[in-house]
């Protein structure tokens, strides 16, 4: 009975650990392909088709037990990697990840190339191109190579110039030191100005609307043409302002709400104004009433049914009554 | 604070025109004042130029109401009419309900006008007519919807609905912590 019982026991033990074994080792048909750099595995085997349709009873189970399959794979490659305590002896087990091979897509869209600045246009145009210059210049006061501007520059501090020529045909009672300083400041402020222009003109372009193009004869909406008409019409140089009205077109002022903020009449403005414009609109309102009113219409049919249906009934009462007299 | 815009002009006249017909343009054109409508917080309010002028110095969050308060307009953009337009109304109401002594309590506390409590009610009232509801003393009472005509009125059983309540003076008194 014991023995019988021991036998038992060694057995179950021996399943157990062929169960855990089991659970670590995992064959495949084809081999894994592994990108330890982004912990990818790709596994390239067929699925068992029928079993992962889409109303298979048991799909979430194999789909589980596929994906730990592979995920034990993946581990399994991790800890084939080379490793070492971080931080000295105590510290974790790190491994070192090798490159990665896959290639990632872009998460966001290229960048749009930005249009040419107002001198790369003149500069294309006129064929000039970019010299490249030096860094370094050679400086004769003090005999070696200095940089062409910044820290040590050749030719010396400019703060520190202690003579500012009068030039030729200026003023000698103007301060040549102030010139030179309020030149510098006027130069350092137009370079900003031209550099924000392009950068505005850069962003601008990527913002415009195009137009969208008509549809060919046949699928034309009445919106889609009125709004073409509309784009026609403000594209000329002064933005459509003299252009002649086609005979049948309405005239149609710049709606005060032509644009992305929400106007509104202003809060003290004229108050005779918007009370003429209210009655107006009362008019309006009152003269678009149907002259026919339902209701009332068979109101009035009932109460005639109703006065018809008493009249005969006194008249029939009062024939029953003569007759019961003269009875 | 702002004026109404014309789509806001139009419902608003169209509800009010419900209760009180043609005589609206009483009320935008006054003889003794300059009168107007401005929208604050989603809520009309009916006032004068003068009141207008200072309450203009009012800064905008701290500006609780102003004048007198005739409705809100909702988050689709219709109208409610609200008890505190009663007083500009009334007189110029162009369908009456009067409700008898009795049910005056019921409708005050925000039920509708049953047969068994009308009155009186002006000839020739529609179905679904705007009217103005008054005690048997002729003090206005509030606002109500006509549920059946003055001709289906007399036919139909006592504990049918006449009125539909609206609004009643009651509320100044039930909801007064959210009228403005």
């Amino acid at each position: 009975m014991a023995a019988v019982r021991v036998e038992e026991v060694l057995a179950a033990a021996e399943e157990q650990e062929a169960e855990k074994r089991r659970s670590v080792t995992v064959e495949k048909e084809l081999e894994l392909e592994f990108d330890l750099g982004n912990l990818l595995a790709v596994d390239r085997n067929p699925p068992a088709a029928a079993g992962l349709r889409g109303a298979a009873p048991g799909r979430e189970a194999k789909l589980r037990a596929l994906a730990r399959d592979n995920t034990q794979l993946l581990v399994a490659q991790l800890w084939e990697l080379p490793a070492e305590r971080a931080g000295g002896a105590g510290g974790p087990l790190v491994a070192r990840l090798p490159d990665p091979t896959f290639r990632l897509p872009r998460e966001k869209p290229p960048p749009r190339p930005r249009p040419p600045t107002r001198w790369e246009q003149f500069a294309r145009l006129k064929g000039i191109r970019r010299r490249k210059r030096t860094s370094l210049v050679w400086d004769e006061e003090a005999k070696e190579w200095r940089r062409r501007w910044g820290y040590r520059r050749a030719g010396g501090d400019p703060a520190r110039a202690w003579l500012a020529e009068v030039p030729e045909g200026a003023d000698p009672e103007e301060d040549q030191f102030a010139r030179l300083r309020r030149e510098k400041r006027e130069r350092v402020a137009r370079n900003e100005l031209n550099r924000l222009r392009n950068l505005a003109r850069a962003h601008r372009a990527g913002t415009a609307i195009p137009a969208a193009p008509l549809h060919p004869t046949g699928h034309q909406s009445r919106e889609e043409l009125s709004h073409v008409a509309r784009v026609a019409r403000v594209s000329t140089a002064s933005l459509g302002r003299f252009q002649p009205r086609l005979p049948k077109e309405p005239a149609e002022t710049p709606s005060r709400n032509a644009g992305k903020k929400r106007r509104f009449e202003p809060l003290l403005g004229n108050l005779a104004a918007e009370r003429s414009r209210q009655l107006e609109l009362l008019r309006d309102m009152g003269s678009k009433k149907p002259v026919l009113n339902i209701t009332r219409a068979v109101n009035k049919q009932l109460r005639q049914e109703e006065a018809e249906a008493a009249a005969a009934k006194r008249k029939k009462q009062s024939q029953r009554g003569k007759r019961g007299r003269r009875q | 604070m702002r004026p109404l815009t014309e789509a806001e002009t139009r419902t608003l006249f169209e509800k009010l025109g419900r209760y009180i017909g043609e005589n609206i343009q009483l009320l935008v054109d006054r003889p003794d004042g300059t009168y107007c409508f401005r929208l604050h917080r989603d809520r009309v309010y009916y006032l004068s130029e003068k009141l207008l002028k200072v309450a203009t110095n009012i800064p905008r969050d701290n500006l609780v109401s102003l004048g007198t308060c005739f409705g809100k307009f909702t988050k689709s953009q219709k109208f409610r009419l609200s008890v505190m337009a009663l007083d500009f109304l009334a007189p110029y109401a162009k369908y009456k309900v009067w409700v008898k002594p009795g049910s005056e309590q019921s409708f005050l506390y925000g039920n509708h006008v049953l047969k068994s409590g009308l009155g009186r009610i002006t000839e020739n009232t529609a179905q679904y007519q705007g009217v103005v509801v008054y005690s048997m003393a002729d003090v206005p009472l509030g606002f109500g919807v006509t549920a059946k005509s003055t001709q289906e009125c007399r036919k139909v059983d006592p504990m049918a609905i006449v009125v539909f309540h609206q609004a009643d003076v009651g509320e100044y008194v039930r909801n007064e912590d959210t009228l403005t």
